[in-house]
């Protein structure tokens, strides 16, 4: 018996691939496990190696798993590009069509299996993926049925014969297989589930599904990898509330049209993702020069440029904190799972208000598009707070009078009115600006704007600025991420415990402001402090000791190649300091 | 009812003395006036040059953005509330280089704001540089050889952009400046209007006197119909771009708001925030 099971699909991209993935998975999320996908894919549509790696557990994983336990490969490349992630107890099930090798260090047997030529004979080579499923179903021991209602959802439109072929090319990769394992492959039998039925989502759907709770009615967005899907789920579900989504020129044009729709009043996102927040940056610094809120997300990828558009990485830290000319109040937030997503973007946009100024929602691209079993959402948990917003009816400003939205104020956030009320009328304006918003340059004032405006987040309230996992008061390490590396880090701290180490570990939530009075504490009871993070030049290590000092124990641990961390690599690194 | 009067505000404008924006700004107080407007429900949205001071100088809401970003901070505050008079304001640097991108997207996008562009041929606020609607030729501190760039025609290129209002002005003809504004702030769509408003500093060829000599009005032009799109190409080009009034109008073609799939009659700023909590599960269930 297993309680986990690592399974990967490859091929040529645009040949099923995502959607044999899909299937597989959505069916044992309804048996109750938990799943964790992660695509390796390429910016194409159509060719190039794509691959789907699939984790299956009886608890909640968060991470990729080290090695794997069974690689389908519709393709000789797939075999090579990732047969050394299996164990010597895995398997190969390949394609018989494409006559496979395997590789003469490969320790894990390979078996052909007539994927194509199963799928031609019932009908259609494109079912070659189903019998695939019905092939991985029989290594697993699983029963076939289980696959029926998700067939039924995705093709039930085609009619039921579809349906019915799809089932009978599952049930003949079942048998195929079924009759190879009797002549002495061993099954994989994985422990039973708990039935229940959780969500399976990306992080993007979280994120989304958190606009939507927070209040957001309006999105201006460019598209962009790995940031669409926030638009496209939107678009589809913004109309059922009297809100819309418009796909902008550019991505300028998305970050102003959001803050021009907040300045009127309403709670309006824009997302995107390295490339695209390059050029938000002037309108991110129009946000906080006017006060208007606005929420941003950033779904970040490999970089420089246009980089890796499609691969993992954590390097617009310090562009998100610093971005934009001059200096403004910014508030930078980093949820590291798919729940924390939800309820951070639904919180951003009261942050945005009560503070009046961007919120940026960084993600990265492991979190924004690994699809994996989700804990349920907690709506109760979700408020509606608008800080300063003035509702009700405004004194009379006299003749020529202008509203003092710029008021300088002791927390330095200022009445909030929105164009349309009376004896709101107030200018907003770039420029610096007096506290009626007319454009004034004079020292005094220049000195009580700025300052008004950057005493704003002095006192910022925001739920959990630090995921904290704290069992030791003195800890041989400290394990310090953001975003996506969570489960990669608790992963390896579970190991390094069982190894006889003292570990503790603190992700990052709210970027900016550093929430240093909690980290502090942590990092000096710590000997080591080691810092997980997808870039190159220890971005958030730096934070770290601008923030916190003590830089003699803190140690980087970067990885930049494009790929997630894995849980060994986190774990080897800290064996090595000790 | 509000008159023209009520949308003046106390601030002195910086522009020049004679500078064309002057009349601009006073066609706008009488055509919000004129149009029945309080000042609380108009809202003017300007970009950054000279002319791009303008929200600053009505007593209305205004927003003086980025440079060039003035159309998509309009189109925003209108799709948040429909019920709001927006227009939208600048020069034509920042309509037809900078935001160039942005005035031909808002153009198709047909959503019912209106957007006046000061137009005088030249950069003045960085004290004169060419601007795309400088002509071949015309000597700037940037171009002390003569720009070597075609003008951009704007007009044109509204009409092959899908424009359904598309007007021409000149600053000093107040009253029909005046009544464009207000057809513009009627119309049922996008409305572009394209005002030559001189700058008396650093343009010394296109001067009032120079406009007065070569624009004609559409009015005087025989058989004139602002309904025909060919005609209207073809009036343009004859005329070189120097006409004004009315160019193009389609009353035909519904505005973006009409046409957005389940987009609130009401305006969204008045939407409750909360969700029905049954209505959450529903988007959560979906994921199951």
């Amino acid at each position: 018996m297993i309680n986990q099971l690592s399974w990967k699909v490859g091929g040529q991209q645009g040949e099923g691939i995502e959607s044999t993935g899909e299937i597989f998975a959505i069916a044992l999320n309804r048996l109750g496990y938990y799943l964790y996908g992660y695509r390796h894919f390429s910016s194409r549509i159509k060719g190039g190696h794509t691959n789907n790696k699939i984790r299956v557990s009886t608890t909640q994983v968060r991470s990729i798993s080290d090695d794997l336990d069974i690689l389908v490969a519709f393709d000789q490349e797939t075999i090579d590009l990732n047969y050394k992630e299996l164990h010597s107890k895995g398997l190969i099930l390949a394609d018989s069509k494409f006559n496979p090798v395997k590789p003469e260090d490969a320790q894990a047997p390979l078996y052909a299996v007539p994927f194509t030529e199963i799928a031609t004979e019932l009908g259609t080579s494109l079912m070659k993926n189903m019998v695939a499923i019905g092939a991985t179903a029989a290594v697993l021991d699983l029963d076939i049925n289980v696959f029926e209602e998700v067939v039924r959802e995705i093709f039930g439109k085609k009619g039921d014969q579809v349906v019915a072929k799809n089932m009978d090319a599952i049930k003949t990769g079942f048998d195929n297989m079924k009759a190879n394992l009797e002549a002495g492959i061993e099954p994989m039998h994985l422990e039973k589930a708990d039935g229940k039925k959780r969500m399976f989502m990306i992080g993007n759907d979280a994120i989304a599904l958190g606009a939507i709770a927070g209040g957001c009615r309006f999105m201006a967005a460019y598209p962009i990898t790995p940031a669409s899907e926030i638009m496209e789920y939107l678009i589809k579900k913004l109309p059922d509330l009297g809100g819309t989504v418009i796909q902008t020129e550019d991505e300028i044009a998305a970050a102003t049209m959001a803050i021009g729709a907040n300045y009127a009043g309403i709670r309006a996102l824009t997302a995107s993702a390295g490339p695209g927040l390059s050029l938000k940056m002037e309108a991110i610094g129009l946000s906080g020069m006017t006060e208007t809120p606005l929420v941003i997300v950033d779904t970040q990828r490999g970089g420089p440029s246009t980089g890796l558009p499609t691969k993992q990485e954590q390097s617009d830290l310090m562009a998100m904190i610093y971005g934009t000319h001059g200096e403004i109040p910014k508030i930078v937030m980093a949820p590291s799972t798919v729940e924390e997503a939800f309820y951070d973007t639904a919180d951003a946009f009261n942050l945005a208000e009560e503070y009046q100024c961007p919120v940026i929602v960084l993600s990265d691209l492991q979190l924004s598009l690994g699809k994996q079993t989700v804990e349920p959402l907690d709506f109760s948990k979700v408020e509606i707070r608008r800080g300063k917003l003035e509702t009700g009816e405004l004194p009379d400003l006299g003749a020529k009078g202008y509203f003092k939205r710029y008021e300088v104020t002791e927390d330095g956030v200022s009445p909030r009115v929105i164009p349309g009320m009376k004896n709101g009328i107030h200018h907003v304006t770039g420029v610096e600006h007096a506290e009626t918003g007319k454009p004034s340059e004079t020292t005094a004032n220049r000195q009580a704007q700025m300052d008004k405006r950057m005493r704003k987040l002095k006192n910022i309230r925001f739920n959990t600025p630090v995921y904290k996992n704290v069992k030791h008061e003195n800890p041989d390490v400290l394990f310090v991420g953001f975003n996506s590396t969570r489960g990669a880090i608790e992963e390896a701290m579970g190991r390094l415990e069982q190894d006889g180490l003292k570990v503790n570990h603190a992700h990052i939530r709210l970027i900016h402001p550093f929430p240093t009075e909690e980290v502090l504490p942590l990092v000096q009871a710590a000997k080591k402090v080691v810092v997980v993070e997808n870039n190159a030049t220890g971005q958030l290590a730096n934070i770290l000791k601008m923030n916190v000092g003590h830089a003699d124990k803190i140690v980087n641990h970067t990885k930049y190649d494009g790929n997630p961390f894995l849980p060994h690599e986190v774990y080897t690194k800290c064996k090595e300091l000790f | 009812m509000a008159t023209f009067k009520d949308f003046r505000n106390d601030v002195k404008p910086n522009w020049c003395p004679g500078c064309g924006d002057f009349s601009v700004q006073a066609a706008i107080q009488r055509a919000a006036a004129n149009v029945g407007l309080e000042p609380e429900n108009l809202a003017v949205i300007s970009g950054i040059g000279c002319s791009g001071r303008i929200s600053g100088y009505i007593n209305s809401y205004g927003f003086h953005g980025i440079h060039g970003r003035s159309l998509p901070i309009a189109q925003g505050v209108k799709m948040a509330n429909r019920d709001l008079t927006v227009i939208a304001s600048g020069g034509d640097g920042d309509g037809f280089a900078i935001g160039m991108g942005h005035t031909v997207h808002a153009i198709r996008r047909n959503i019912n704001i209106t957007y006046i562009v000061m137009d005088n041929q030249i950069y003045g606020l960085t004290k004169g540089q060419t601007s795309p609607r400088s002509a071949a030729g015309f000597k700037t501190k940037s171009t002390p050889a003569g720009s070597i760039e075609q003008a951009i025609s704007p007009m044109e290129l509204a009409l092959t952009t899908g424009a359904t209002f598309v007007a021409q002005s000149f600053s000093t003809d107040l009253k029909d400046l005046t009544a464009l504004i207000e057809a513009g702030i009627k119309h049922e769509g996008f409305s572009l209007i394209n005002v030559f408003s001189p700058c008396v500093t650093y343009n010394k060829v296109n001067t009032y006197d120079w406009f007065k000599e070569n624009l004609t009005k559409l009015s005087d032009v025989e058989g004139y119909d602002p309904s025909n799109r060919e005609l209207a190409m073809q009036t343009l080009m004859k005329h070189k771009g120097l006409v004004t009034g009315l160019i193009y109008q389609n009353t035909e073609q519904k505005s973006y708001q009409e046409l957005v799939h389940g987009y609130s009659e009401a305006p969204l700023t008045q939407a409750d925030l909360s969700l029905d909590q049954a209505y959450f599960d529903k988007l959560v269930a979906e994921f199951v």
